[in-house]
């Protein structure tokens, strides 16, 4: 029996079944659900509601961030700067409500705040050739220090009439019981994810990771991505700041310190690959939740606090090992 | 009536020469070969009719109206498409994806404009049927042969109605079987109507598929004959000088 050329373009080459066995996303997704059931049946305090509460929390403000930095990643660009990013956008929250403004003041005035650093970062990479990783070291520097002079460097408690409101968006739990950050960040990665398979600039983001000189000559308007690309992952930080503010009740100028590396690992063991052109929404979240439970874990079981750096590093190697056998194996 | 005309174009940068006082025309259905020396001023002659670069005098016309191009998606909208040489490319993406890359076809309405999948799957399907290539449109770039990734980009110019398509170099790095693919890809442009110029190196592609070789030496152009009143041997001797004007 011969084979039409009509039977070749028409057959898909993989099912469903194959390309989930193939996605770093799902292993690690396993891995998640694996440690999940180990320490059901391992502790008496994983599978309770108050550790359940807390670990779904915790992971929200890292994976937030996560999902703005997986489309930098995407795109082959990198952000140093949204732990910093964070800090200056709870800070202007904090010190605009504390002034004596409403909440809607405050908030527009922090993601105002984010958008003019997050266009200041694409703009330079964008349109004056700047590497990502100096510009956005140099915002990391900047955006924290800045969080500094406009507070003056102490902590914001009080926040003025919408004090209660501002607390209640970030530590309640208005649907179901479940904490109202987790909600948020569904139904931001739910949007993040509609973005990416679905519209133009989702494809187009890919494209410029994939090949960027490709896309400048198919007509795809590259520099203007790249910089919305930055305003989004400064936007996310921004929204991760806003939360974690009316959650904390209060804002130093140390919140974010470090933030950056656990939401590059996050987005990294999710499946986005630094080199570009590859990585998920929901793969950010996975990251993120892996990495969450493994500090969880390790206090549960009551394994010294110093091990958490060791394990959560050995998990952004291991995940990527997966991806490296996994290549070696197409190349051959 | 020609469908590309060149006219008198020369483009010069500062002092140097790259093209001087070329003149041709490009009929519909014609595939020329374009051939040189590195430095010949093929390239920058190529770039110009691409829309990179604007000649410094002469003018190019199509269909008998002016053309005035300030940017390469400029020469997309009057029907021009370019293969490049590189093919431009993106791994990550599946075949149609790199077929309708930068237009991609949605449905519904701004804001809710979705991409349109099945639709661009079965064009890039239909694409790929024409021109008689056995590329998948769900596959990804990343893993496919030489002579099915010339395909993709050779489809992208078939997703409008391309008058003219320029080729870079389309066979300087491919396995002698698909060097035959990519051949009768231009074949199959041409059984549609449409004209294409072919800048190569390789005697034999040109001799094989041309209907007419243009030769280029030193800016100026040297030779515009029919394949047949030709030979690799003067084509040659045109491109090294030691013919200096094709008789």
């Amino acid at each position: 029996m011969s084979v039409t050329l009509e039977q070749t373009i028409a057959h898909k080459q993989h099912g469903w079944g194959t390309r989930l066995l193939n996605s770093q996303t799902f292993w690690v997704l396993m891995a998640v659900i694996a440690a999940c059931i180990f320490l059901s049946l391992a502790t008496n305090s994983f599978a309770t509601t108050a550790n359940l509460f807390n670990i779904t929390r915790n992971v929200t403000f890292v994976a937030i961030v996560a999902l703005g930095m997986t489309l930098v990643i995407i795109t082959g660009g990198i952000d140093l700067s949204v732990g910093s990013v964070l800090c200056l956008c709870s800070m202007v929250l904090a010190v605009v409500m504390h002034a004596g403004y409403g909440i809607e003041v405050g908030i527009l005035a922090s993601l105002g705040t984010a958008i003019i650093v997050g266009g200041f970062n694409g703009v330079l990479i964008a349109y004056f050739g700047f590497p990502p990783f100096v510009v956005t070291l140099g915002m990391l520097s900047i955006a924290r220090s800045l969080a500094m002079v406009a507070s003056n460097n102490t902590v914001v408690f009080q926040f003025g009439p919408d004090h209660d409101l501002l607390l209640s968006i970030g530590g309640g739990a208005w649907f179901f019981g479940i904490a109202n950050p987790v909600v948020y960040m569904v139904v931001l990665a739910l949007l993040t994810g509609f973005v990416l398979r679905w519209t133009k600039f989702g494809r187009h983001v890919y494209a410029i990771g994939g090949n960027e000189h490709a896309a400048t000559l198919t007509g795809v308007p590259v520099k203007q991505i790249k910089v919305a690309v930055y305003v989004i992952s400064a936007l996310s930080a921004g929204i991760a700041g806003i939360i974690q503010t009316g959650w904390l009740g209060a804002v130093t100028t140390n919140i974010g310190a470090g933030m950056e590396l656990q939401v590059i690992a996050a987005a990294v063991i999710g499946g986005a690959n630094l080199a570009g052109g590859v990585g998920t929404a929901f793969g950010a979240l996975v990251g993120a939740a892996l990495i969450e439970v493994i500090r969880n874990s390790l206090g549960l079981l009551g394994i010294n606090a110093f091990w958490q750096g060791t394990f959560i590093g050995g998990a952004i190697v291991l995940a990527v090992m997966f991806d490296r056998i996994r290549n070696f194996r197409q190349s051959d | 009536m020609a469908v590309l005309e060149l006219t008198n174009i020369s483009k010069h940068f500062g002092a140097i020469h790259a093209v001087s006082d070329v003149s041709f025309s490009l009929e519909p259905g014609e595939v020329v070969g374009l051939m040189g020396d590195n430095g010949a001023g093929k390239s920058t002659l190529v770039k110009m009719i691409a829309g990179n670069f604007r000649p410094s005098e002469g003018r190019i016309s199509m269909d008998g109206k002016e053309l005035v191009m300030h940017k390469p998606v400029d020469a997309r909208h009057h029907g021009i498409e370019i293969v490049h040489q590189d093919l431009a490319l993106c791994d990550n993406l599946t075949a149609a994806a790199n077929v309708f890359l930068g237009r991609e076809l949605r449905k519904g309405v701004w804001p809710f404009a979705i991409l349109d999948y099945p639709a661009m799957y079965q064009r890039a399907g239909e694409i790929f049927r024409e021109l008689k290539s056995e590329t998948r449109p769900r596959d990804l770039v990343k893993q496919m042969s030489g002579g099915q990734r010339q395909a993709v980009a050779i489809g992208r110019t078939m997703l409008s109605q391309a008058k003219i398509v320029l080729m870079d170099e389309p066979t300087a790095a491919i396995s002698v079987r698909q060097v035959a693919e990519v051949l009768n890809l231009i074949r199959h442009l041409r059984a549609q109507g449409i004209a294409v110029i072919l800048i190569s190196h390789r005697m034999p592609d040109v001799f094989d598929v041309a209907d007419r070789v243009i030769v280029m030496r030193r800016g100026r152009k040297v030779a515009d004959k029919q394949i047949g009143r030709s030979s690799p041997e003067e084509v040659t001797g045109l491109i090294t000088g030691a013919i200096e004007q094709a008789a």
